[in-house]
């Protein structure tokens, strides 16, 4: 059961071969049995779980009309506030805080019945690619447990990959929805940029922060999309239209006449062999399925690595400064005459980890004066044109593909000494968060050198989120026809207790 | 190449409100000379005739009905305070002393 997908899940609810509690239960389980392997979860919310299935267990049972995916479980990235539940952020700063609010993603989620795990491990405040950074220890990649499941969202990966929830939200700044599916053969999507609302989304850089879901189809990816995304007054930047049509679009998957733009320049010198290997062989069926092939050229991208970081690291220099030990979070040196600046200093020594410290000081010196121009000036000069790259590559073509990453997963500890490293497994991701379009990264299998999994991705245009679902089925759709059986089927057995 | 002292992370650690030792102030500046020449690629296309992007969407001044709805409690704002005294946060001395 724990290995069906979301709309198999919520079909057998609604037949009432299985009930809501049941089905939690069983989540629950393979989470107690599994999770002190994979340490995807930061926090699981027992009760509060079962709770809510059984309110929805109720409701079903008294004839209300449901939601497509009510009823069916899933994990809460930890950087999403969730009323009474804490909320760390993978930072000892916010350690045992619980927030008095729900965020718009959670109300929507209990308004949809969609009954909530837990919290999920992340990279502290979503900075980094390998959930490395928590402070609460790595998460491990179910495909090979020494190895990083992605970042940051790691821990929503991992738990849909380990079977342990099928469905996860995840918050993508510059690929940490799309990188974590790419590495262990799950679906991520990014939506177009004020899709989803970021109220209640603990800010790393405003104006790159999505959240969007996760999940290990393409279908079930879009019925969550669905139950989250829509304008909301709360968040000034959420757009006020109409949500893409997404499950229509992947219950299509049709691609006849569609245009898809290779992009030239995220592929070749830099990537894995397999991951090429992979891509190439994506590419014919999608042409076999009757899309229309081409090659696009977007010069600009080279240059968004550096862009994104001096942007995301100023923005987070701003965003995370309301950790000051007032008014929540945690609190150090407050001693009799001690001074509010002391306080502050000593709360984020202890509070902070090293890559959150790295970033705070960079965005602080690329936004002080004299260095505005040269680095921030010049990053933001970069995403116009990175945007207007998009923009003419779109008018040649209805969506844009590449690799999702230039590798499969690394080793846990292989890369965390150095950040440049570190930084470059963003690279192929980070141009859809800097013109704010939408991206997916789905399975295109596993490099044949190492047996690990590579991600495909698709970006389509703002508002036209619909476009990748189109495509991320149809791709979907021939692998599974090539395959046999869902790439899932391959990852090994999890010893568990 | 630019690069970073010792002193001048320590003046920004100071700006940002973390203090730092001196073993990290010194791993930072050796750090801050790589990433700073990474990042100071951007500079190689930022031509004076290219508008700064500050932000995806083309957004001014967004407003919202002026309607009351319901808030946060007093009990409920101040659930996560490190400190608190007669419904308010305490907080540390914030002015020096006269």
């Amino acid at each position: 059961m724990i290995r069906n997908s979301a709309a198999e899940m919520a079909a057998k609810l609604n037949t009432g071969e299985i009930t809501s509690v049941e089905l939690t239960q069983l989540h629950l389980d393979r989470i107690a049995s599994v999770d002190t392997d994979v340490h995807a979860f930061l926090y699981v919310n027992n009760e509060g779980a079962l709770a809510q299935a059984a309110e929805v267990d109720s409701k079903r049972a008294a004839g209300e009309k449901m939601s497509p995916l009510a009823g069916v479980p899933l994990a809460l990235k930890d950087v999403m506030t969730q009323k009474g539940v804490p909320t760390t952020c993978g930072s000892k700063i916010l350690e045992g805080w619980r927030p008095p609010y729900d965020s718009t993603v959670v109300t929507n989620l209990k308004k949809n019945g969609i009954v909530i795990l837990g919290k999920t491990n992340m990279d502290e405040f979503a900075m980094g690619s390998s959930t490395e950074n928590s402070a609460y220890g790595p998460t491990h990649n179910p495909w090979d447990l020494s190895r990083i499941p992605g970042g940051s969202g790691g821990g929503s990966s991992a738990a849909l990959a380990a079977f342990e929830a099928p469905l996860a939200i995840g918050t993508d700044t510059g690929g940490s929805i799309r990188q974590p599916a790419a590495v262990t053969g799950t679906v991520g999507v990014k939506p177009t940029y004020g899709g989803v609302s970021r109220f209640g989304l603990v800010a790393f850089s405003s104006s790159l922060d999505q959240a969007g879901p996760c999940a290990r189809t393409v279908l079930d990816a879009a019925l969550l999309h669905e139950a989250i995304a829509g304008h909301d007054p709360k968040d000034s930047t959420s757009i006020n239209a109409p949500v893409p049509q997404v499950v229509a679009a992947a219950k299509s998957g049709d691609v006849k006449g569609m245009k898809i733009g290779v992009v030239k320049e995220l592929n070749g010198e830099g990537y894995q062999s397999g991951v090429r290997t992979r891509f190439e062989e994506s590419l014919e069926l999608l042409a076999a399925a009757g899309a229309e092939i081409v090659e696009v050229s977007a010069p600009n991208f080279e240059y968004a690595l550096a862009a994104y970081y001096l942007i995301a690291p100023s923005e987070c220099s701003s965003n995370l400064a309301r950790f000051d030990a007032m008014r929540y979070g945690l609190r150090v040196g407050d001693v009799d005459g001690a001074s509010a600046e002391s306080v502050m200093n000593l709360t984020r020594e202890v509070g902070f980890g090293r890559e959150v410290k790295r970033r705070i000081i960079l965005g602080t010196y690329a936004l002080s004066s004299g260095y505005y121009d040269a680095y921030y000036g010049s990053a933001q000069k970069v995403r116009t044109l990175i945007t207007q790259d998009f923009n003419k590559a779109f008018e040649k073509c209805d969506v844009m593909v590449s690799p999702t990453c230039p590798t499969t997963a690394f080793k846990i500890g292989e890369k965390s000494n150095d950040p440049i490293a570190m930084y470059l497994n963003d690279i192929a991701t980070i141009p859809v968060n800097m013109a704010g379009i939408g991206g997916m990264s789905l399975p295109a299998g596993l490099a044949p050198e190492d047996g690990l999994p590579v991600g495909f991705q698709i970006m389509a245009p703002a508002m036209q989120d619909d476009r990748m679902y189109l495509v991320g089925a149809a791709l979907e759709a021939a692998l599974l026809s090539k395959w046999g059986a869902p790439l899932l089927s391959k990852i090994p057995a999890l010893a568990g207790k | 190449m630019t690069s970073l002292s010792r002193d001048d992370v320590a003046n920004l650690a100071r700006l940002a409100r973390i203090e730092m030792s001196d073993e990290e102030l010194v791993n930072l500046s050796k750090e801050f000379t790589v990433i700073l020449d990474a990042v100071a690629r951007v500079q190689e296309v930022a031509g004076a005739d290219v508008a700064p992007t500050s932000h995806p969407l083309p957004l001014r001044n967004v407003f919202r009905p002026d309607v009351v709805v319901a808030s946060l409690t007093p009990e409920e704002a101040l659930s996560g305070a490190p400190s608190q005294e007669e419904s308010r946060f305490r907080v540390p001395q914030i002015l020096g002393e006269e």
